[in-house]
């Protein structure tokens, strides 16, 4: 392994013992993964922060108390309460004395508290080729596909030792000839209309995630679309939760992939997956375990967090229904960053939302803090990533629907067009 | 990936499996409904697995199942699994306690047997004693 001068002072604990254990991790996974060499990053992501495991303790307790410093501007993924309102939304104190703990233990080593799992929302957004070293499988995506910044998916702990040393282990999407597209797939058959909603791309990315595994895809077929933002995050997010995807690239769209030529960096692609209107209708019968009808207890919106046109989308769908409310047995949660909350209480969203019956929490998600009763037996939600965790982690029933939907069956009390759009013939 | 010696018995799954999500950090159990061994035990067991996959939170899952003493005694995968390379080596840092990974290539990973008792040894071999 080649090491720098600093490097080696790091390891030899020249730079304290918080730094020398951030180095040992940084080196010791380079030799595990086989990269021959270090590079510099310009920023981090921590993922870390949103468990309240004994060894999570553990780790930044001894980072924290041997005088870790992050050496490059360093975002935060979820902690798992709302730092600020967790009384009002029954959190155990028990339970909010650890996580405020850990918080303060990733503040202390210099890192900016955004508590996002969607950073590339908000400040430090990443520029086109910039050497990140990024957890939380959402935002890595997005990161490497959509803004065409560089990282692999960062461990839990690698993360934070390379945000400490500013050096990570030089392989993978780190490395141009790594971001080649390696399959390509053809999207087709579906009418235009039908992509409106990004909850119809998380539908696709759950497909696409499964299929290609750890291959890089070039999506043909969509670019005609001019997908938003929110809707490549749904893509991104629900495919890197049904496979290990890191970057994809959407023909036509994506900076990295003008036209296939370049996606594929000159290379003849051999594989084609197809995709049509039937992998699509399975995709949405595999994602939502819940029959039409069944009643609801819960809603889940804003995983990855909110933006603010998903926040708007809402509040309309909510104020189209007049003085509707979300049914007395049902919660209805949605789940955003503190700064994108103060965006939309200056852009009035939040008093529909308010009458509705809908609470906000900030900071954190549905399976790091306690806020989906644990009672609870059947959930809805427009996202593939909430979908494909849920069961496990919530043991609850799914059912996956778009934002229209989520707001409509909240309003009865029961699953509502939650059959997907690619249904309607 | 990482070094050690284990020995146990085989749990083997040919679905790649993402720790977070698809374990019970407090039992050892895996709780993903989709997976085809879900309800049984990885704890003290020889864990094959073709790869991880999802969550980078992992390493996280698998440092608190070796704190825990529910670790399995070993994992062996088919393809490179960094995220959970990350989680044995901060348990070796932290805890002077991680469990070795190792990563086989397809074509020896498929010999191994459910059920089966093997031994892991320093230098990366797998043998049946």
């Amino acid at each position: 392994m080649e090491l720098t001068k600093r490097d080696r002072e790091m390891l030899d604990g020249r730079f304290g013992e918080a730094a020398r254990f951030a180095m040992s991790v940084v080196v010791r996974t380079a030799e595990a993964v086989g990269a021959e060499a270090l590079l510099s990053i310009e920023g981090a992501h921590i993922d870390a922060c949103a468990l309240r495991s004994a060894s999570s303790h553990d780790v930044i307790r001894h980072l924290a108390e041997n005088g870790g410093r992050v050496s490059v501007p360093t975002t935060l993924s979820m902690v798992s309460l709302d730092l600020e309102n967790w009384r009002y939304l029954g959190i155990d104190p028990g339970h909010a004395e650890a996580a405020t703990q850990i918080a303060d233990g990733y503040r202390a080593l210099g890192c900016i508290p955004t508590w996002t799992c969607a950073p590339y929302q908000g400040y430090l957004t990443p520029r086109f080729g910039q050497q990140l070293a990024w957890g939380e499988s959402n935002a890595v995506a997005y990161a490497n596909s959509v803004l065409g910044a560089r990282t692999n998916r960062y461990a839990d702990y690698l993360d934070i030792c390379a945000a400490i040393t500013g050096r990570a282990p030089y392989t993978g999407l780190h490395r141009g000839e790594n971001r080649r597209a390696t399959v390509r797939v053809r999207v087709g058959g579906v009418r235009a209309s039908e992509w409106d909603s990004p909850t119809a791309w998380a539908a696709l990315g759950a497909f696409v995630g499964g299929a290609v595994g750890e291959r890089v895809p070039a999506i043909e077929g969509l670019s005609e679309l001019r997908p938003s933002n929110d809707a490549l995050k749904a893509f991104g997010a629900a495919a890197a939760s049904f496979g290990s995807l890191g970057l994809f690239h959407v023909v036509g769209t994506t900076p990295e992939a003008p036209d296939l030529q370049t996606a594929s960096q000159g290379r003849s692609l051999s594989e084609t997956m197809h995709v049509t209107p039937v992998e699509l209708r399975a995709t949405w019968d595999e994602l939502s375990s819940a029959e039409p009808e069944t009643p609801i207890d819960a809603v889940v919106l804003g995983c990855p967090h909110a933006s603010y046109a998903e926040l708007e989308g809402l509040a309309d769908a909510i104020s189209r229904r007049g003085d509707a409310r979300s049914h007395e047995n049902v919660q209805f949660l949605v789940f955003a960053s503190a700064p994108m909350v103060e965006l939309a209480r200056r852009g009035g969203l939040l008093e529909p939302l308010g009458r509705f019956g809908a609470t906000i929490v900030r900071d954190s998600c549905p399976f790091h803090a306690p806020v989906v009763a644990a009672e609870a037996t059947t959930l809805m939600t427009d996202s593939g990533k909430c979908a494909y965790y849920a069961p496990g982690e919530l043991g609850v029933r799914v059912a996956f629907g778009t934002i229209d939907a989520c707001v409509e069956s909240a309003r009865t009390g029961t699953v509502r067009g939650g059959e997907g759009p690619w249904l309607r013939r | 990936m990482v070094v050690g010696e284990a020995e146990g018995i085989v749990l083997r799954s040919d679905r790649a499996i993402s720790l977070w999500g698809g374990i019970d950090p407090s039992s050892g159990r895996i709780i993903d409904r989709r997976h085809d061994r879900h309800g049984e035990s990885i704890v003290g067991r020889v864990f094959a697995i073709p790869a991880e996959k999802g969550s980078s939170t992992g390493s996280a899952v698998l440092l608190e199942l070796i704190r825990a003493g529910l670790a399995p005694a070993g994992i062996v995968t088919s393809e490179t699994a960094p995220i959970l390379a990350v989680g044995s080596i901060v348990a070796e840092e932290l805890y002077g306690a991680g469990i070795p990974i190792v990563c086989l290539g397809p074509r020896d990973w498929t010999k191994l047997v459910d059920g089966e008792w093997v031994r892991i040894g320093g230098d990366g071999s797998i043998t049946r004693p």
